[in-house]
């Protein structure tokens, strides 16, 4: 059984029809990149399968493990082993990073039915994660993303995979506002991550992320639906050509 | 035809001049308190029980919402003295040297008088009333001039703390007045303290009122703050769901001094909280906060008038309100900017978070600038949660209630962080976690 299988999707937002009867399906061990123009409906691929209230799924499904996920609570899923990277990660003045990564990942072990982690362990486990991002310590004490540069809150992004240890990750343009240097440890961690047991989503818009982040399928999305997948070299073919193509083919 | 401006005494007003008159005789205190207390009482009936025609109890109808007046507290009874003793439990990890008053009453037996540090002066009221104690009559109804209820209570003020803070005095252990009301029988309960605080003292004073059923309760604090004095004013207002709980503290405070208050609200079904600081030296710093936390009818209102009097001075208010259900939130603030009051810088913020339908938040700020070189500024906002980091949060595995609660959590604890002392921000907190479990049912 495929991890992810995602049918027939139509999703409206504000009325708007988005997603136009998109399919995939992703096999565990398998790192999928979706590539498409501005407005092609990449962001709302990654906010409807995390269950964003607003996003509203008209027909289809998304199947995860077998599962049709659509209509439970986000915080389910992500019990369920599905993680989002946020495009733009929120800020939230008042909660410690530390808190809400704890509540976080004991909400997922409680819903597991696993015991909550004891505060040395916690601990334990998030300076080693922390450390090879190269997050400071001191900045997790700090309200969740507050002052954090837009590096920062791509790493935090990635810290909170590392430690959620979710099945399904995906990732939404990871790549936008990261210099060179930060791309590589965001990439570095995402690669860390990587594991026949574990399945990711890369969406993005430029190719350069899938240098270091190498998928093992390319898909193009285009006015909701995908119109062509490949190998990883379509992506580069993509940045060749460009988008023009298939947007005048789903025309 | 002439006009009737004097609108006819209610029940309430009628049953206090009752009150007033039978119980004059045996209040603590002759001669010249017995005057402070006529005249206080003269005022009262001039004025009457404030209304919603009065623009400062625009939101607060107090004479609609008293009634009735009940009659004033007896002396405690056994069963009351025994609650009080576990009354003020959130506060007791912090070591504080606890003064007990059961109805309204100081209770020796369950306070702690002791081992006092140097400088410290700790008494009664009822008997510094009685002993025309020399602090009574240079400063008691003399520290800030209020309204019509601090003169009730000025008439019928029963018991309360005197303390006294000798000059460049440091009180280590904060003094904790403990109210209690017993469940015996409603009745009124007028509470009297003052606190002087002389030159360069350093104390921390926290109040808390718990119990009573539909008692009404009139407090007034007053704080007399000596330059250099560094003073930290917390009080946590609890009470059963039909107390009706008004408390006024007023505050004159010297040069170069800290001034620091906090109002915690909780519980009971109407509070008043009005707090009138006037700044009377320059160069003095001062962090008035608070936060209620609102469900059911309850309605508590915060009215805040600070006077800048001198050059210099630096003023900083935020208080958050936590509504649920039909609860309603009221803040009032208004801060004056005397002439001679240059370099003032003054700032009012006041915040609302609705997280019902039916509940409703009502912001009141004023500022009233006669200097020229200052800066004065006030914000009011007013919403529900933010989804989108509620989803965040869920996007993470963290329950929708949860996620509401750690939302709850950083709102209300943006003001909770001023509070200077650790143990007692960590209670605060634990109090809202407490609330909110309470919510989530």
């Amino acid at each position: 059984m495929p991890m992810l299988e995602i049918k027939n999707l139509h999703v409206t937002v504000d009325g708007k029809q988005i997603l136009n009867g998109l399919d995939l399906t992703v096999n565990k061990g398998e790192v999928h990149a979706i590539m498409g123009p501005n407005g092609s409906g990449k962001s709302t691929l990654s906010y409807v399968m995390a269950g964003k209230a607003g996003y509203e799924p008209t027909e289809g499904e998304v199947l995860l493990d077998g599962e049709n996920i659509l209509g439970i609570d986000p915080d389910e899923r992500a019990a369920k082993g599905l993680f989002l990277a946020f495009q733009y990660p929120l800020e939230i003045p008042g909660v410690a990073t530390m808190t809400f990564l704890r509540t976080a990942l004991n909400s997922q072990r409680k819903k597991r039915g696993q015991a909550e982690l004891s505060t040395p362990d916690f601990l334990k486990l998030v300076r080693k994660a922390a450390g090879k991002l190269e997050i400071d310590m001191e900045m997790l004490r700090r309200g969740v993303n507050v002052g954090f540069s837009g590096g920062e809150k791509k790493r935090n992004e990635i810290l909170q995979m590392a430690l959620l240890q979710p099945r399904l990750c995906v990732l939404d343009e990871t790549d936008s506002g990261l210099d060179i240097d930060a791309l590589k440890i965001v990439s570095d961690g995402v690669n860390r991550l990587r594991s026949p047991d574990r399945a990711m989503v890369v969406i993005t818009h430029y190719q350069r992320l899938l240098d270091h982040i190498v998928p093992d399928v390319v898909h193009v999305l285009s006015k909701g639906r995908i119109v062509k997948s490949g190998g990883k070299e379509l992506a580069h073919e993509l940045e060749a050509s460009g988008y023009a193509q298939f947007q005048e083919d789903a025309a | 035809m002439n006009i009737e401006v004097r609108s006819m005494k209610n029940a309430a007003e009628l049953a206090l001049a009752e009150v007033f008159a039978s119980a004059k005789a045996t209040l603590p205190g002759n001669g010249a308190v017995a005057a402070l207390r006529e005249a206080a009482f003269r005022r009262f009936e001039v004025e009457g029980l404030p209304h919603r025609r009065i623009e400062q109890w625009k939101y607060t109808d107090l004479r609609a919402m008293l009634g009735e007046a009940k009659p004033l507290a007896s002396a405690p009874g056994a069963t009351a003295k025994t609650q009080a003793r576990d009354a003020g439990a959130l506060l007791a990890d912090m070591g504080a040297r606890r003064l007990v008053f059961a109805d309204g009453a100081f209770v020796p037996e369950l306070s702690d008088v002791t081992a006092l540090e140097a400088g410290l002066t700790i008494r009664s009221m009822a008997e510094a009333l009685a002993a025309g104690d020399p602090l009574v009559a240079a400063h008691l109804g003399k520290v800030v001039d209020g309204d019509g209820v601090v003169a009730l209570n000025t008439a019928l003020m029963g018991d309360g703390a005197m303390i006294h803070v000798a000059a460049g005095a440091t009180v280590e252990r904060p003094i904790h007045l403990v109210f209690f009301a017993g469940d015996d029988r409603p009745a009124s309960l007028f509470t009297r303290s003052l606190v002087v605080i002389e030159k360069g003292a350093r104390v921390m004073l926290v109040e808390s009122h718990e119990g009573g059923t539909e008692h009404q309760i009139n407090t007034v604090l007053e704080f007399v703050v000596g330059d250099d004095a560094h003073v930290d004013h917390v009080k946590l207002t609890g009470g059963g769901s039909g107390v009706v709980h008004v408390s006024s503290l007023m505050a004159s405070i010297g040069a170069h001094a800290r001034f620091n208050a906090f109002t915690f609200n909780t519980s009971a079904a109407v509070v008043r909280n009005q707090l009138f600081l006037r700044f009377d030296g320059e160069g003095t710093v001062a962090g008035i906060r608070g936060a209620s936390l609102l469900k059911g009818k309850q309605h508590a209102d915060t009215t805040v008038v600070v006077d800048h009097v001198a050059r210099g001075c630096l003023s900083r208010e935020m208080f958050k309100m936590v509504l649920d259900e039909s609860s309603r939130g009221v803040f009032q603030g208004k801060i004056t900017v005397r002439q001679k009051a240059q370099k003032t810088d003054a700032r009012m913020m006041t915040q609302a978070l609705l997280l019902s339908d039916e509940c409703e938040a009502d912001h009141k700020p004023e500022l009233e600038i006669f200097a020229d070189d200052v800066q004065c500024g006030h914000g009011a906002t007013t919403g529900a949660l933010d989804d989108d980091l509620k989803f965040y949060l869920m996007a993470r595995g963290i329950p929708r209630k949860e996620a509401e609660a750690l939302l709850v959590q950083a709102f209300v604890g943006e003001a909770i962080e001023g509070i200077e002392h650790a143990g007692l921000r960590d209670a605060l907190m634990d109090s809202v976690v407490a609330w909110l479990r309470a919510r989530a049912g």
